[in-house]
């Protein structure tokens, strides 16, 4: 991402200020700092495990390391081995261990060193963390669980470093998604999941890490889980993505405006639970729905959205619903550039929604 | 029942006792005979009275070794059984790799590749192991082993195509540098996600004992992958079910960052071969003789007598993890001063020497042809054109279902619109770069007067 479009997002950030007010928790610190994603991320482990003793973290490479993106920097030197260290390389090791951990109590913040990775933990994820309160008839919960995990392509990674599998989650009751956009939001996300009493996925945009810069208010402070959050205000139609997906959709919304179409742009944010009512209160307003997400089209979570979107809004709908997503293939490297869902293919989205 | 009246059936003795493959045989066959009749009636089993725990350090681990690092051989070993040829082939392939990792971490550095992985440090092993082994049976490795698929003739050119990603990459440009694959040769195509390729390499072996001509399958990954649940079921099912599987593992030190000594508490991988009552053998992964003998007798006893053998090779990842890591964040350079003077390629050279089979002239000489190999292959690969559009939609499912065939066809109109955007789908479509170049000037062009008006 050039400085400018790191600016275009900074700007985005403080023009969705208002739209945010009432959303965030009072900030305790009183200045703001220019960070990256990493950082804020790093920011929002420090804060946590400073304020409360039970945060503990740990994956693979996470200690002296401070893992393989540093998100974790200088935490074991701060916080001591005991509650920042490197687990042996066993993913579903990683989240039994996270489950047993917040099941006695403690908060535990797992990494999972990439989200195609996840897999081996997915018993763990799927059919322990998200039942164990309701199995347990809430006898037992591991709501201080977290686990984070950097998604999404990009990044010339291919099959095994570009997967973006919220829809896989997202089909998990009891669990919660959440994936945020730029550092601000990572920052107040991150804190706000790390204390939810449920256990939370937290999926970080990786080519977002260093790319995405802005301002992150210094100290603690937390955003809504579940809320998802309008970032521009417009009339034509509703644009809806989340996380790195975001910043493709803002460049659409600029090429749509050239041709005077008026987007609502709108960031998810949370995943599970979704938040229905800002987006179909939007699509009431507009009469068309563009979402877009990297991940492939069938099963994906733009599918839900569609379903649910059509329900509530059916007799205001201008057009069909438009997904914009990732081919119904494994993630290719020579030709990701083909694969992704770009700008171009969101703007051709949103001109034949508008003149259905 | 309690469990230690049912459990407790060794004792000090015949813990420490060395396991012969006579006792390792008759013990399987009883147990696959009548499965639970040693839990309900463990008459053969020494009993105690008082409680005593067993640490396993009863039993100590010793080290195959056979060359010094100066080449000489340590005494009490037997004759080496590799001829000359053999040997120098095995000492070019090591020479090919090293040069390889270099020239391609250069590359890297220079911006002409993505991503990189060297094996440097662990020739020996990768090399050693795959030439003990007949050039038909399996090798299912992790993405460190580029020298076991150079052992079995994969070309620099095929090396090259799958790094570049081009038309003529076996993977159609889909992987990221360094997973290969070769079915001619018998290697599998690596895949990224760790220790995947080790039960599955379980049941490839069965496959080859059923088919009973005499072949045998050896998956190769780090200390770290070892951890993975996929390698303990492995190696439970080798066993339970008798396959004809070399299970070798390059204890290299390090999985990224981790430290073995943060990876395990125990005495290393070997002696979990005791848990599933497999044989095993920790060899010193440098001595390229050791894992060259080592494995020969390892692959005698899967595919002869239908068992598994684990071998761990005691080396060192000299190389970053990866061209993304930077170990000097994590091990010092002390550290890796101490293991570069035990360089696996410089023992063997060391030995080959003495054998009067190989001089610093035709040291110079083979370096220098292999660099130019390299180099030459190299730039052959990266002017070839990327795989066709049309291969973003295959080998998903045999064939195309119709929504994929659907989604190319959409895709193709896109690029037709926006081939400036997407050049390498649009000159697979037969856009020129001229129309190519052109598209973008018009793009450029409707912007500007888009941000004018």
């Amino acid at each position: 991402m050039s400085e400018q479009q790191a600016m275009s997002s900074a700007n985005a950030e403080q023009a969705a200020g208002a739209a945010r007010e009432g959303n965030t928790s009072p900030v305790s610190g009183t200045g703001s700092k220019k960070m990256n994603m990493l950082q804020a991320i790093n920011d929002a482990l420090d804060i946590a495990m400073d304020a409360n003793p039970q945060v503990v973290l740990f994956g693979e490479d996470v200690g002296v390391f401070g893992g393989v993106f540093r998100a974790t920097s200088h935490l074991q030197d701060k916080y001591g081995r005991d509650r920042c260290f490197n687990t042996p390389l066993t993913e579903q090791g990683i989240i039994g261990f996270a489950n047993g951990l917040a099941a006695q109590g403690s908060t535990p913040v797992a990494e999972i060193q990439f989200a195609d990775y996840i897999f081996p933990a997915f018993d763990q994820i799927v059919n322990e963390a998200a039942k164990f309160r309701y199995r347990s008839g809430d006898l037992f919960n591991v709501g201080g669980l977290t686990i984070r995990t950097p998604y999404g392509g990009g990044i010339a990674g291919g099959l095994y470093h570009s997967q973006s599998p919220e829809a896989y989650f997202a089909h998990t009751p009891g669990l919660k998604v959440v994936i945020p956009r730029n550092p601000h939001q990572a920052k107040g996300l991150l804190l706000a999941s790390i204390r939810d009493p449920n256990p939370v996925l937290f999926m970080e945009p990786k080519r977002l890490y260093r790319a995405s810069v802005g301002e992150v208010p210094e100290g603690d402070y937390e955003l809504p889980l579940g809320v998802a959050e309008v970032i521009s205000e417009g009339r034509d139609i509703t644009l809806l993505g989340w996380g790195a997906q975001m910043e493709v959709i803002e460049k659409a919304a600029v090429m749509a405006e050239r041709d005077g179409i008026d987007c609502e742009v709108i960031d998810l944010r949370s995943i599970l639970p979704w938040d229905i009512e800002t987006i179909c209160k939007s699509v009431l307003k507009t009469g068309r729905l563009v979402v877009s997400h990297e991940a492939p089209l069938t099963g994906g979570f733009a599918s839900e959205i569609a379903a649910t979107v059509q329900e509530r809004c059916f007799l205001y709908l201008e057009a069909p619903i438009r997904r914009v997503t990732g081919l119904d293939t494994p993630f290719p490297l020579v030709l990701e550039k083909e694969h992704l869902p770009d700008e171009l293919k969101i703007y051709e989205a949103i001109k034949q929604s508008l003149s259905y | 029942m309690s469990m230690s009246d049912t459990r407790t059936t060794g004792s000090e003795t015949s813990g420490s006792k060395t396991r012969t493959p006579d006792s390792a045989t008759r013990s399987v066959d009883e147990l696959t005979a009548t499965p639970t009749a040693q839990q309900l009636s463990p008459d053969s089993a020494d009993v105690l009275h008082r409680v005593a725990f067993m640490t396993g350090d009863e039993l100590t681990i010793p080290i195959f070794k056979r060359l010094r690092q100066d080449g000489t051989l340590y005494r009490e070993g037997d004759e080496v059984s590799l001829e000359r040829d053999k040997a120098l082939k095995i000492y070019h392939t090591m020479l090919f790799t090293r040069v390889l990792d270099e020239r391609m971490l250069a590359a890297q550095r220079q911006g002409r590749l993505s991503f990189y992985m060297q094996c440097t440090g662990e020739e020996a092993t990768v090399i050693g192991s795959a030439a003990a082994l007949e050039d038909d049976d399996m090798i299912m490795a992790q993405y460190r082993e580029q020298g076991a698929l150079a052992w079995r003739g994969f070309s620099c050119d095929e090396f090259m195509n799958q790094m570049f990603g081009n038309e003529l990459d076996y993977g159609k440009g889909r992987q990221m540098p360094i997973h290969y694959g070769s079915r001619d040769l018998h290697y599998m195509t690596i895949s990224s996600p760790l220790a995947t390729q080790i039960p599955q390499a379980t049941g490839y072996a069965y496959g080859q004992k059923l088919a009973g001509k005499g072949r045998c399958t050896i998956t190769i990954f780090g200390e770290g992958a070892a951890s993975e649940g996929d390698f303990h079921a492995a190696l439970n099912m080798a066993s339970v079910h008798r396959v004809p599987c070399i299970f070798l593992c390059r204890n290299n030190g390090y999985a990224i960052s981790t430290p073995s000594s943060e990876q395990f508490a125990a005495d290393g991988i070997a002696p979990r071969a005791f848990g599933y009552h497999m044989q095993c053998i920790r060899v010193d992964g440098n001595d390229l003789i050791a894992v060259y003998e080592a494995t020969c007798a390892a692959r005698k006893i899967a595919v002869e007598t239908n068992q598994p053998v684990l071998i761990e090779a005691m080396t060192y990842r000299l190389a970053a993890h990866s061209s993304s890591d930077d170990p000097s964040g994590y091990r010092s350079k002390e550290e890796e001063a101490i293991w570069r003077d035990k360089d696996p390629i410089l023992r063997m050279r060391h030995w080959l020497e003495a054998q009067g089979w190989w001089s610093e002239k035709e040291e110079k000489a083979a370096g220098d042809q292999l660099r130019r190999e390299v180099l030459e292959s190299m730039k052959r690969a990266e002017k070839l054109a990327p795989p066709p559009l049309d291969s973003l939609i295959s080998d998903v499912y045999d064939m195309p279902p119709p929504l994929l065939e659907q989604q190319l066809k959409d895709l193709k109109q896109h690029i037709r619109k926006y081939p400036h955007a997407y050049p390498k789908g649009a000159s697979s479509m037969g856009f020129s770069a001229q129309e190519i170049e052109q598209s973008r000037k018009t793009h450029e062009q409707l912007q500007q007067g888009g941000e004018q008006s």
